[in-house]
């Protein structure tokens, strides 16, 4: 619809395209990423007895344009020995892998930056650009160390898509779509209405869903975490065993590029599960423009409580990772492969049984 | 728990002639004066034989005894000829709560010892340092090379009392 | 490089066999807590052998210490393991009193004790908070920093420096205890036993740190004897041995505490997790030690008993104390001159890295931070 409304404007359909596709970009992800990296050091230094930054701006918040300010006026330092047509992709790579995501994400019921019905296929097939990228940035940094955790990083992420993909396939199959704007839509009402809650039909079945979604809501959840190399599984750049793993010899501008990449990872995948199992955009309480009578509001709503609900989980995802330790390689792997995978699969057949009957 | 003279017996009538003294009459601690290259079969008696049980070696010492003849040379820098150089071994038992110190004496200019590696592997880093910084070469041992100077310092063995600095290491001046 | 490393390059190039490698965990990384060098031989993931190289830190304090009377040389006593300084002085000044057959006031005793306790204390907060650091857990680090800062007050209101105190010498204290040092160290035992408790529920039962830590790095009770193993490390693998109890020196005989032992709670005995609970136990027991002894604190003055001049009889002695990493021991000959003749220092963690490569074999690469963490070196005291 923003589409339209800027095709009235406009009235030629590219620059209308433009416009509509980097609006979310512009709105809503780079400012998140910003906020991200500033929460992170908050959120680390208070649960860490300390205080963060506090002197840049009120309470440090603007600490981070001034970070990326020092990091592009960096020097770029690029090896004799690097493979340098992979070494400069590589992080151009991460960076669009993560990003294309937000392409699919309805953010609020008029705005969705392309309403195709392959919404979370798409999602999951963009993230193979992201280990592609990982891959290429190990190997052109001519470092073992680098080359070993990028080994491990695209290891881990391949692994970890296969139990994501087994709950997505549970929700597609409960609710017949992969468009996720049709999925938000369908979790209208209030918050029992939500998928993790049994969805929108009323009955029996609902009610045997309940403990089915929470289970795949819990295996989606970690299934994410892994695949965007965060602690409990940030082997990949684990600082105190390879020196930053796979980006160790990035400085300046294309390390900030993986760096606001990761962030954007984080906040899509958060995302992704708040739209299959909590409602997308959908307000837990009803709309306060119904009640008022004043009906422009309510896409406004909607956008508050996507965007309260994506950083929410972004919180607990930097909660987890200030509180544990991270898991070595091979626990890490027998985790995906000998607890959740079984875990999925069990999940997908019951459901798909109780969806039959 | 055995005393020193108690244990000074028991080895004297098992080696005889490579168990040379017990001295006894400095402060603090007593000690037995062995032979350099017999030195390992003591300690494998020590360690097995029951009633002394010496299974934990507490610390093993070179030390440069200085007691040769001191002449300067022409740039007035100390050399020392002749004399002995030594390596005390003070060890202990966790079972029988006994300790003992020994001691052997080796000549300055190729001075030789039998390593007691196989007897208690915590020698194996402390001889390495004795032939590092004192330069005694230690008989048997499977890996003798520096541990705590760089690999290739060619100026000699730096705690002797003759050791003078060298004047450049791989194109860097050494004091200054 | 050693001729053995080449002679393994030709011999594999050779055979065919592609699969070795070496890979360099240089001396600067993060988590090798200062300059070491470890060569790690690695077949895929699995080490087939760890050769640690050290000297980097080599500060030569055996041969500065003939160069200086047997006071001078405290100073640099500190600097041998600085993260536990008043072990090292309260070791020489041992080893220097015995030489010298002087006997020393007993509140003099009390305070070596009460300073060598905290110091235990603050040297297991950062082994624990950087071991939980390197394995991923990064607030522990902080909290076990933050308590660590109470006890660094606590030495700087008595001797003026936080880290390196010169505070113990021979025959005596270069100053007797602040006023208000009894109520706040008082404050301070009372404030850090829920601290624990805190780090035990944060850290040591936490599933994810159990399955790192437990059943790596095995190290059996013969092994650790023969090596020379002592400390945490040595009680970690099951033997009930505490210089404090086995060989007393000053007046630990007067206190009742108990010795931690590593009993295998969380996997086999004497791996990482025993090596590391044995520490947290440690603190426990070490502020019961402050605790009494800030009872039976008694009076007198602490610098009667420094003699003028240090000149001992022509003589040797090796006495040995109980560090927070080990047994360290002070070999001192003396040749009847105010200079030593030889001072041999027997750091614990140059003993104890010398078992790292049994520890690692079989092991991952990502263990290797675990076993080394356990360890707990301080380089100041592998190379002096």
């Amino acid at each position: 619809m923003i589409y339209d409304f800027f095709l009235k404007l406009f009235g030629n359909d590219v620059l209308a395209m433009l416009v509509s596709s980097l609006i979310p970009l512009f709105i809503l992800v780079l400012p998140f990423t910003l906020v991200a990296v500033w929460l992170e050091r908050k959120v680390s230094a208070h649960m860490q007895d300390r205080l963060g930054p506090m002197r840049v701006g009120w309470h440090g918040w603007l600490q981070t344009i001034a970070d990326l300010i020092k990091l592009i006026q960096k020097e770029d330092i690029v090896a004799t020995d690097n493979d340098k047509p992979l070494f400069n992709l590589a992080p151009i790579l991460v960076f669009a892998g993560s990003y294309a995501a937000f392409a699919v994400i309805p953010l609020s019921s008029i705005f969705i930056g392309s309403n195709i019905d392959l919404g979370i296929f798409f999602i999951i097939g963009i993230s193979g650009l992201v280990v592609a990228g990982i891959l290429m940035a190990g190997w052109s940094s001519n470092n073992k160390y680098s080359l070993l955790g990028a080994m491990r990083s695209a290891a881990q992420i391949v692994s970890y898509e296969i139990p994501t993909i087994l709950v997505v396939l549970t929700m597609v199959m409960i609710t017949g779509t992969m468009n996720l704007r049709t999925l938000s839509e369908m979790q209208t009402g209030y918050f029992w209405n939500w998928m993790i809650f049994g969805g929108p039909d009323f009955g029996v079945a609902k009610f045997i869903f309940i403990p089915l979604m929470i289970a795949g809501f819990i295996i989606i959840y970690i299934s994410t975490l892994a695949e965007v190399n965060r602690t409990p599984f940030d082997i990949p750049e684990a600082e105190s065993e390879l020196v930053s793993g796979y980006h160790t010899e990035y400085s300046g501008m294309k390390f900030a590029m993986f760096f606001l990449a990761e962030y954007a990872n984080m906040f899509a995948v958060s995302v992704v599960v708040v739209a299959l199992f909590l409602g997308g955009y959908q307000s837990p309480f009803g709309y306060l423009g119904n009640l008022f009578n004043a009906h422009w509001l309510i896409p406004i709503e909607q956008f508050f409580w996507f965007v309260a609900k994506g950083v929410f989980f972004v919180f607990v995802q930097m909660w987890l990772r200030w509180t544990l330790p991270r898991l070595r390689v091979d626990q890490l792997m027998a985790l995906c492969w000998k607890y959740l995978i079984p875990i999925a699969f069990v999940n997908l057949l019951i459901v798909g049984i109780i969806t039959v009957l | 728990m055995k005393t020193i003279e108690e244990i000074f017996e028991i080895l004297k009538a098992k080696f005889g002639d490579s168990i040379l003294e017990l001295k006894t009459d400095q402060p603090v601690e007593p000690f037995i004066i062995a032979d350099p290259l017999e030195i390992d079969k003591i300690c494998f008696f020590l360690r097995d034989e029951e009633g002394l049980l010496f299974d934990s070696l507490m610390n093993l010492s070179g030390v440069d005894d200085a007691n040769g003849e001191s002449k300067n040379d022409e740039s007035g820098a100390l050399n020392i000829i002749g004399g002995t150089l030594s390596v005390y071994y003070h060890i202990e038992s966790t079972k029988i709560l006994h300790k003992l110190c020994l001691k052997v004496s080796t000549q300055r200019e190729n001075p030789e010892v039998a390593s007691v590696f196989n007897v208690w592997r915590h020698a194996d880093w402390q001889e390495r340092e004795a032939y590092d910084l004192i330069g005694i070469k230690f008989l048997n041992h499977p890996d003798l090379r520096r541990i705590l100077m760089p690999y290739d310092w060619e100026a000699g063995h730096p705690l002797r009392k003759d050791y003078k600095n060298p004047e450049f290491y791989q194109g860097m001046k050494v004091p200054y | 490089m050693p001729v053995e490393i080449e002679e393994n390059i030709k011999t594999k190039s050779g055979n065919l066999r592609t699969e070795e490698m070496i890979l360099n965990m240089g001396p600067q990384h993060p988590s090798t807590h200062g300059v070491l060098r470890l060569e790690l031989q690695l077949e895929g993931e699995v080490i087939t052998k760890v050769i640690p190289h050290i000297g980097y830190l080599h500060r030569c304090f055996e041969k500065h210490a003939e160069a200086m009377t047997y006071p001078q040389v405290i100073p640099y006593t500190d600097r041998i393991d600085y993260l536990a300084s008043m072990g090292n002085e309260f070791g020489y000044a041992v080893a220097v009193e015995k030489l010298l057959g002087i006997e020393i006031p007993e509140r003099v005793e009390y305070i070596r004790v009460i300073m060598a306790e905290l110091q235990r204390i603050a040297s297991h907060l950062v082994a624990l908070g950087t071991y939980g650091a390197d394995i991923g857990a990064f607030t522990p680090f902080l909290f076990c920093f933050r308590d660590r800062e109470k006890i660094l007050n606590l030495f700087e209101i008595t001797c003026g420096a936080r880290l390196l105190y010169n505070y113990i010498w021979v025959g005596g204290l270069s100053h007797d205890l602040h006023p208000d040092f009894v109520r706040l160290a008082k404050e301070f035992t009372s404030y850090f036993k829920p601290k624990i408790k805190e780090l035990n529920d944060l850290l040591s039962y936490n599933r994810i740190f159990t399955e790192r830590t437990a059943n790596v790095g095995i190290l059996p009770v013969e092994t650790a004897i023969n090596f020379g193993v002592t400390g945490p490390m040595l009680r970690g693998s099951g033997l009930k041995w505490d210089l404090r109890k086995n060989d007393p020196y000053s007046v630990y005989n007067k206190f009742d505490f108990d010795i931690p032992v590593g009993q295998g709670l969380m996997g086999t005995v004497g791996d990482s997790w025993d090596r590391y609970f044995v520490r947290v136990l440690e603190m426990s027991e070490s502020l019961k030690i402050i605790e009494q002894a800030l009872e039976q604190l008694p009076e007198g003055d602490v610098t009667s008993a420094i003699p003028k001049r240090v000149k001992p009889p022509v003589g040797q002695v090796y006495a040995r104390i109980e560090n927070p990493r080990g047994e360290l021991g002070y070999f001192i000959i003396s040749n009847g001159t105010p200079n030593p003749f030889r001072v041999k220092v027997r750091g614990p963690s140059f003993v104890n890295l010398g078992v790292m490569d049994e520890l690692c074999r079989g092991h991952m690469v990502a263990d290797i931070i675990t076993i080394l963490g356990s360890v707990d070196i301080v380089l100041g005291e592998v190379d002096r």
